[in-house]
This record gives structure tokens, C-alpha cells and sequence, in this order.
């Protein structure tokens, strides 16, 4: 009995690591074919590099403008992040504190944003009216607009669960509503705070499509979009492209790494309160 | 005391109005237009009532064969998702499994890439003739096996759904492990030692104690899979001819190609079959889930 466990325990591991592998080996592909000359980089394999090309990295950023579109990113992501942040926060929080028909209404209204598609020559219309196409502050409050129904679905849950007696107190204890929310509750928020800084970090920054639709200037590229324009020109260069892949990819990774926690926290308890 | 002032209604303000500007006010312009003849070529609009919506319907048949597409793309996807997640959630909470966190954290990353980078990745690794796959194939005397994954009419569609499993497998893994750790240990306990075997307990305990979180998975699956676009515009942009097109890559299309009324009927049409389906799905699902 024990020799079946046993065995039974060496093929699962062997397993997983198998699987495993198969979601390890394309990231490792593209890492060791950045670090390769053009001609080793010819096709596509896992063979060492003869020797270790970084200049790969040096010269895709020069080329790609990856300076300007990594300041870009951070733009969009960062900006789009801090100003979610700061109206969906205070918006769950008196949606969830206060139940109102018109509230639960407003609640719904905008939940209702999760399933929908966006119309994007509707929303170029609207960017034009608002004359916020092609601008950089468009971006961020268009991916803003956008990342509002899911924030507030989570941040509302959340709030749900921090007791009411804490207002209370802390009216009585003569605190205008104002400081209320910013010296009692939004302390409170850490932990849906940081989920949701991650998860719309990412979101953001992964982005392709809104640059795409209402960016024309290159200037105002993100990374994703300079990454899909140098794939367009350098298809032969493989080292570069998986270069550029491996710089793009970087952030997010390091975001993910060390915000796992919140992101897996955040991904499965907005999915499982639904 | 007065909840309406301690609870500030202008705190609604800021996301209501970014929300109904952006969001909704595009959407509800978009349903009009679906109603017209809106299009790049000329300055006149005119109301046709239902026609962009019959000719989607029951005009050129390539609409339906890309309504055909979508739903062939998220049934498959939406099962062998839920399969591969559920037998991977098993695996990483068996306590003899070592390294299960690096394991999850592996299998999780692709779902933190861009749609983009993966895309990119996945057309470097699938090249016929240069890419990863195909020349080790090669190198392992396997080449018959090798074929041109994105670009024939036979293998485009199947390389697409394998490469969305590849990305979102892992968030399907993650929500099912949340799922079988909220499952009281007690149940299996009592069921093994009544004599009831691995397979048994997994059909008749866990898979009933776990119906919420496979409801959540399966309106996650669905949601997406009849919305998807990024991944498919990058590998294959619904080629070669129209093998992988899908109902928002045609949406694409039409808007391209300045047929703006029709783009936005096809995508009203989505929208309300999303709506529809994930009401329903929540509704009868939940009905089979067992309380605890």
C-alpha cells in the first residue's frame, strides 16, 4: 500500500512538473534567443547563445524608443491607477454604506459597465467632442472610465465587510464625513487598495487597443504598441524582437511577483462574490 | 443620524460621471447607430430600423459562420479550461505535490502578459519555418508532425483556442483552488471511511460543493470567450481567409471598413446574448449548487 502511494506521489510531481515546463519553456525561449546574435537567432531554439549579446538590449531600446514608451507606460498606468483609486474608493464606500433606492440603482448602473462591449467608433466620437483624443491625459482618464465597473464591484464587496460601528464612533466623536472616509475608512482599504492598484496596474499597462484606436502621434506610444510596431519592421531580427518582448514583459512580471497575493486574492474574491 | 449626510451622495460624483462619458453614453450611441446606415462614405444618416440586424441574421452568410466560430471557440474553451483547471487545482492542493507554489506561480504567469506579448511570443514559437515548436519537432525526428500552426486553414483555429488555454488556464486554476479549500476537510474524511474511493468522492462530494466557484469559472469562460479579440487579432487577425474570424474581429472589420452602423449591430447583438446568457447561466447553476 505504501510503495502505491508512493509511486503515485513520484508520477503526480513528475507530472505537474511537465506542466509546468510547458508554461516555462516559450518565456525561456524568448530569454535566451534575446541574448543571441541575429544569425544564432535565426531560428528559433533553446541552444546557448556563443556568447552573451546584452548589447541586444541596448540597441532595441535606442531603436524601439523605448525610453519614451516606457515613460508612457508608467504615465498611463500609474495616473490611470491613483485616479481609480481615489473616485471608486469613495464611491463603493457610499454605495455600500448607504442603501438607497437611488444608490442600489447607481450601483447597478454602473456594474452593468462590466458586460459591456465598448463601441469604439462611438468612443471616438466622444473623444473628439471632449477633445481628448490623442492627448496623454485622454488615455488616462479613458482606461480610468473603463477600469471604474470592475473596481467598484471589488472595492464594494470589500467595504461590505468593515463594520459600521466605526462611523458611528467616530461621528459621535464630531468627524465631518470627509474625515471620516479619509482618517478612519480609507485606512481600512489597504488590502483592496493594494488588489486593486495591482490588477489595474496591469490591465493598464498590458493595454494595446486604446493607443491603437485613439493615439496616432508615436511620441505618445505605450510599450505595447512600440513592441508591436518594432515586430512589424525588425521581423527579422529575432533577438531584438525577443528583447523587446523580454523589456516590455519585465514590469509586469515584477508587479506580479511581488503583488501575487493581491492579485490572486483580488482576481478570486471579485469572481467569487459575483 | 442622517445616513444621506454622513454618507455624502457627491462621493458618487467623480466615477459616475467618468463612468456615464466614457462608458455608457459610447454604448447607448453605439445601439442608436445600430439602428442607421452610419457609414465612412457618406455625410447622410438614415434610420433603417432592423436592417443592419437582418442582414447579420439572415443576409451574407459569413456573419453566422463567425456567430458559428465564436460559440465553436467558447465551448471549447470554456470546457477544457474548466477541465484542465479543475485537475490542476486537485493536484495543487495534494499535500504530497512539492513545490506547489512555484508551480502555481508559474502556471499563473501567463495571465499577467499582455494579450500582445503573448500573441508575439506564440507567432515566434508557431513560425513554420523558424519557430520553436516546429524545429525541435525536427530535431526529434518528429517533422512530420510539424505543420504551419497559424497560417492553414486546418490548424489556425485549433493553434488559437491551444494558445488562449495556455494563457488563462492558470486564473481558472486559481479560482477552483479558492474553491476546494473552502470545502470542510470533514466531508472526505467521513466519505473515506464509509469506503468510498477517490473518484467516487470527487463526484459526489467535491464536484457538488464546489458548483459556486465552476459557476464563477463558467460565467468567466463564457463572458470572455464570446468577447474575445486581442489574442486573435494578434495571431492571426481571424485569418487565414476568414478560419479564425470571430464576432469582434468582424466588428473590427466592418469598422475598417467603414461600415459603422453594421460594426455596431453586430456588437449591440453581443452584448445583449452576454447579457442574456450570463443571467441565465447564474440562475441555473446556482440552482445545482448544494448548500453547506
Amino acid at each position: 500500500m505504501k510503495i502505491i502511494t508512493k509511486s503515485k506521489n513520484i508520477v503526480l510531481n513528475v507530472l505537474i512538473v511537465g506542466i509546468s515546463t510547458i508554461f516555462f519553456t516559450p518565456g525561456l525561449v524568448i530569454f535566451i534567443n534575446s541574448l543571441k546574435t541575429k544569425q544564432e537567432a535565426r531560428i528559433l531554439n533553446l541552444s546557448l547563445p556563443e556568447a552573451i549579446k546584452v548589447i541586444n538590449y541596448q540597441e532595441v531600446i535606442e531603436r524601439g524608443k523605448l525610453i519614451s514608451s516606457f515613460l508612457n507606460s508608467a504615465l498611463y498606468s500609474i495616473g490611470g491607477v491613483i485616479l481609480i483609486l481615489c473616485i471608486t474608493t469613495a464611491g463603493a464606500y457610499v454605495l455600500s454604506r448607504n442603501k438607497t433606492k437611488l444608490n442600489q440603482f447607481i450601483y447597478f448602473f454602473i456594474v452593468l459597465g462590466i458586460a459591456m462591449p465598448i463601441n469604439y467608433i462611438a468612443l471616438m466620437k466622444v473623444m473628439q467632442f471632449t477633445n481628448l483624443i490623442n492627448t496623454r491625459i485622454g488615455m488616462i482618464i479613458l482606461y480610468t472610465g473603463l477600469n471604474i465597473p470592475i473596481s467598484l464591484f471589488i472595492a464594494y464587496g470589500f467595504i461590505g465587510n468593515i463594520p459600521r460601528e466605526l462611523d458611528e464612533a467616530a461621528i459621535l466623536d464630531g468627524c465631518s464625513s470627509i474625515e471620516l472616509f479619509y482618517k478612519i475608512i480609507f485606512p481600512l482599504l489597504k488590502p483592496v487598495i493594494a488588489t486593486l492598484a495591482v490588477l489595474n496596474f496591469m490591465g493598464i499597462w498590458n493595454d494595446f487597443i486604446m493607443p491603437l484606436y485613439y493615439l496616432n502621434a508615436s511620441s505618445k506610444w505605450p510599450m505595447t504598441l512600440a513592441v508591436y510596431n518594432f515586430f512589424g519592421m525588425f521581423q527579422h531580427e529575432w533577438n531584438l524582437v525577443c528583447a523587446d518582448i523580454v523589456l516590455t514583459s519585465i514590469p509586469v512580471l515584477i508587479v506580479y511577483l511581488l503583488g501575487q497575493k493581491y492579485i490572486v486574492d483580488g482576481m478570486v474574491s471579485g469572481s467569487v462574490k459575483g | 443620524m442622517n445616513n444621506n449626510k454622513i454618507y455624502p451622495i457627491y462621493f458618487t460624483f467623480g466615477m459616475l460621471f467618468i463612468y456615464s462619458i466614457f462608458v455608457f453614453l459610447p454604448g447607448l450611441i453605439g445601439i442608436f447607430y445600430s439602428f442607421t446606415d452610419w457609414n465612412s462614405f457618406s455625410d447622410e444618416l438614415n434610420f433603417i430600423g432592423l436592417e443592419n440586424y437582418k442582414t447579420i441574421l439572415k443576409g451574407d452568410p459569413i456573419y453566422l459562420f463567425y456567430i458559428g466560430n465564436t460559440v465553436k471557440f467558447t465551448l471549447l474553451t470554456t470546457i477544457i479550461k474548466t477541465l484542465i483547471g479543475f485537475v490542476l487545482a486537485l493536484v495543487m492542493i495534494n499535500k504530497n505535490v512539492r513545490f506547489r507554489n512555484i508551480h502555481r506561480t508559474i502556471i499563473f504567469s501567463p495571465q499577467v502578459l499582455s494579450f500582445l506579448i503573448v500573441g508575439l511570443i506564440f507567432r515566434s514559437i508557431l513560425h513554420p519555418s523558424k519557430g520553436f515548436l516546429n524545429t525541435t519537432l525536427e530535431a526529434m525526428n518528429l517533422g512530420f508532425l510539424a505543420k504551419n500552426w497559424l497560417g492553414s486553414i486546418d490548424w489556425a483555429f485549433f493553434s488559437v483556442i491551444a494558445v488562449d488555454i495556455w494563457k488563462g488556464v492558470g486564473y481558472i486554476m486559481v479560482v477552483l483552488i479558492a474553491g476546494l479549500n473552502s470545502i470542510p476537510q470533514i466531508y472526505h474524511e467521513v466519505a473515506q471511511i464509509d469506503g468510498a474511493g477517490f473518484f467516487r468522492r470527487i463526484i459526489h462530494i467535491t464536484i457538488p460543493l464546489l458548483m459556486p466557484s465552476i459557476t464563477v469559472v463558467t460565467v468567466l469562460n463564457i463572458t470572455y470567450g464570446l468577447r474575445v479579440f486581442d489574442s486573435i487579432y494578434v495571431l492571426t487577425n481571424g485569418g487565414p481567409g476568414y478560419a479564425t474570424g470571430v464576432v469582434n474581429t468582424a466588428v473590427f472589420k466592418e469598422f475598417s471598413k467603414g461600415r459603422f452602423g453594421l460594426g455596431t449591430a453586430m456588437s449591440s447583438l453581443l452584448f445583449l446574448f452576454i447579457l442574456l446568457i450570463s443571467y441565465f447561466l447564474i440562475k441555473g447553476l446556482n440552482k445545482k449548487a448544494v448548500e453547506y
